[in-house]
């Protein structure tokens, strides 16, 4: 059953390309940084003489207004929006998988209730939430923006759980636990949370991207993060002024940006039409 | 379906009143007083001020008097201005409204005849090529797509205004920036709920009976195809909320998003609070309109 889904995956061309293509921009972002400091360059020089210099063979992605170089300024953004998209979808993944999980396995009452909430939820302004959220406590701390777009973002991870949940509870290996005696939580670990992985990978695949847009778009309003860290998020944003003038301060992170965002969607697509062929015809 | 509708209400009115509790507990929470400035005021000032608002009385005492303020529709008022978040959103969400329903408008045409193409001519050339796009245009972030918009096409082209509001033409490229955020979303849903579509008796019935095969499309198989579409309008509503700050800012329009944002720098808290409220307001509405067109669309949703 997984090597047949592997299989329709690597006949996906497409989504072998994109898998491969946010790999590599992750080992660049996360590598480049560290061969660029072999060659002399690191973004946080400060050079307020030269300005911002159009790309060249010096600076590839040519310099900010401060004269840093942009190459290495991209890939540290990127560094940060890819540990930002990380987290927070573990943070998401945990919280809406447990609650999926719970309402689904515990049935009636409760997961009526659960899932009301979750309904609730959705057509809630829970981005606008978190706004009012950072302003009026006026953190500038990374860790509270984990916290708060992964405490947003697992609504649908939490709907996918439930499904699978619901499908799995009445196996025959479920109820033959059940019988030996197991108790619910390990039920849950060790025998059907582990089945239910498939589509829960692919909607963490999907919704690292969302998250990616969520933190620059925080970033944009000046809520997500804060100097002297940079993401891809405050990098377009100080590009998106200078659009005129320095067209390149916004056309590299953000290209960057929408190449990763891509990569990562196409490769969620994918994996959903591979475990799920009959997805494919309808979705 | 009374029942769910009945049902539904109950569910929105304790949704507002969530949010209004949520708003409650954090200006509250609010490090600092609505009043600490760098200002110097004498203690009795200071204290005078703070009776005004009535912050002496007791949380639960304050608690009551807001809800009961906000069950006469009165959202609050500006600490820092003289004005009150009713007047601000009079004066500053007819612009939102407009540029944010020519969003709507652009992305739900636009979406829907690229996702019926789509649909139509499955597994073809322009299929591939329709969803590719959605795809990128889910992926780019408005924030990179409006400014390099403004740059090609105002700046070195000079077709259309690059900011604020005059004239017609100034709403072209704001609507166009916030319609593509979801152009993609529902391109994608209604390919999906037209091949839903397609595969079902009464489509088979209609082509049966001899119909042209274009409205066995738009007419017959578009009315089922387009329930995805409309059950995401309620969060496409809350993305184009959200959306609105984003171009707002971009282009320099003065409606509410951009006065929501400035709230932040200025540390306006009942604004902050009053116009979270409003938006809360609009989309447990707009659900409820929803569910409402749901059971007008699809009949069959009538008898559950």
């Amino acid at each position: 059953m997984k090597s047949r889904a592997w299989q329709r995956l690597r006949q996906n061309r497409m989504a072998v390309a994109c898998g491969a293509i946010f790999l590599a921009v992750a080992v660049f972002c996360y590598l480049g940084p560290i061969v660029a400091g072999l060659a002399g360059l690191d973004g946080t020089a400060i050079d307020t003489a030269t300005g911002a210099t159009p790309p060249s063979g010096g600076h590839w992605f040519g310099t900010d207004t401060l004269g840093r170089d942009m190459l290495v300024r991209v890939m540290i953004g990127g560094r940060i929006a890819i540990l930002v998209a990380v987290v927070t979808t573990a943070i998401a993944l945990a919280i809406g998988v447990t609650w999926g999980a719970v309402a689904a396995y515990a049935g009636g009452h409760v997961d009526n209730a659960m899932m009301r909430v979750v309904d609730a939820l959705y057509g809630f302004p829970t981005v606008v939430l978190v706004i009012v959220v950072m302003s009026v406590f006026e953190t500038k701390s990374i860790v509270a923006l984990f916290a708060l777009i992964g405490a947003i973002s697992w609504l649908t991870m939490a709907r996918i759980t439930r499904g699978q949940v619901l499908g799995l509870k009445h196996r025959e290996f479920v109820e033959a636990a059940r019988a030996i005696g197991v108790p619910a939580h390990r039920i849950l670990l060790r025998h059907v949370l582990p089945n239910a992985a498939g589509p829960v990978i692919v909607y963490a695949t999907l919704a690292l991207p969302q998250v990616m847009l969520t933190e620059a778009f925080l970033s944009f309003l000046g809520l997500g993060v804060q100097a002297p860290l940079a993401s891809w998020g405050t990098l377009v944003t100080e590009g998106s002024s200078q659009i005129v003038v320095y067209p390149w301060l916004l056309a590299f992170p953000g290209i960057l940006m929408g190449i990763t965002v891509m990569s990562l969607n196409f490769l969620g697509d994918g994996l959903r039409d591979a475990l799920d062929p009959q997805a494919h015809k309808l979705r | 379906m009374i029942r769910f509708l009945l049902g539904r209400l109950v569910a929105s009115v304790l949704v507002i009143l969530a949010v209004a509790t949520a708003s409650f507990l954090l200006l509250h929470a609010a490090p600092g007083g609505p009043f600490t400035t760098d200002a110097r005021r004498s203690v009795a000032v200071q204290h005078a001020m703070e009776e005004r608002y009535g912050l002496h009385d007791s949380m639960a005492t304050q608690y009551l008097r807001e809800l009961g303020s906000l069950a006469r529709g009165d959202l609050g008022r500006s600490m820092k201005k003289d004005v009150s978040v009713n007047g601000l959103i009079a004066e500053h969400g007819p612009v939102s409204a407009i540029v944010g329903l020519l969003g709507l408008a652009t992305a739900v045409i636009l979406g829907i005849t690229m996702g019926v193409f789509a649909a139509w001519k499955k597994n073809s050339w322009v299929d591939y090529l329709l969803m590719t796009l959605a795809l990128v245009g889910i992926s780019v972030p408005s924030f990179v797509l409006g400014p390099m918009m403004i740059a090609a096409i105002s700046i070195h082209l000079g077709w259309l205004p690059p900011a604020r509001i005059d004239g017609v033409s100034s709403y072209i490229l704001p609507a166009i920036t916030l319609g593509l955020i979801y152009l993609g979303t529902i391109a994608r849903l209604t390919r999906g709920g037209m091949l839903d579509a397609l595969g079902q008796d009464f489509i088979r019935t209609a082509r049966a009976k001899g119909l042209p095969e274009r409205r066995v499309i738009w007419k017959h198989a578009l009315r089922v195809g387009i329930l995805p579409v409309v059950t995401y309008l309620g969060p496409a509503t809350a993305a184009m909320i959200s959306g609105s700050f984003v171009v707002e800012k971009i282009f320099q329009i003065p409606g509410l998003g951009t006065y929501f944002i400035n709230s932040i720098t200025d540390r306006d808290y009942p604004v902050l609070t009053g116009v979270f409220v409003f938006y809360a307001a609009i989309l447990v509405l707009l659900n409820l309109a929803v569910d409402l067109a749901y059971g007008v669309i699809d009949p069959r949703a009538r008898r559950t």
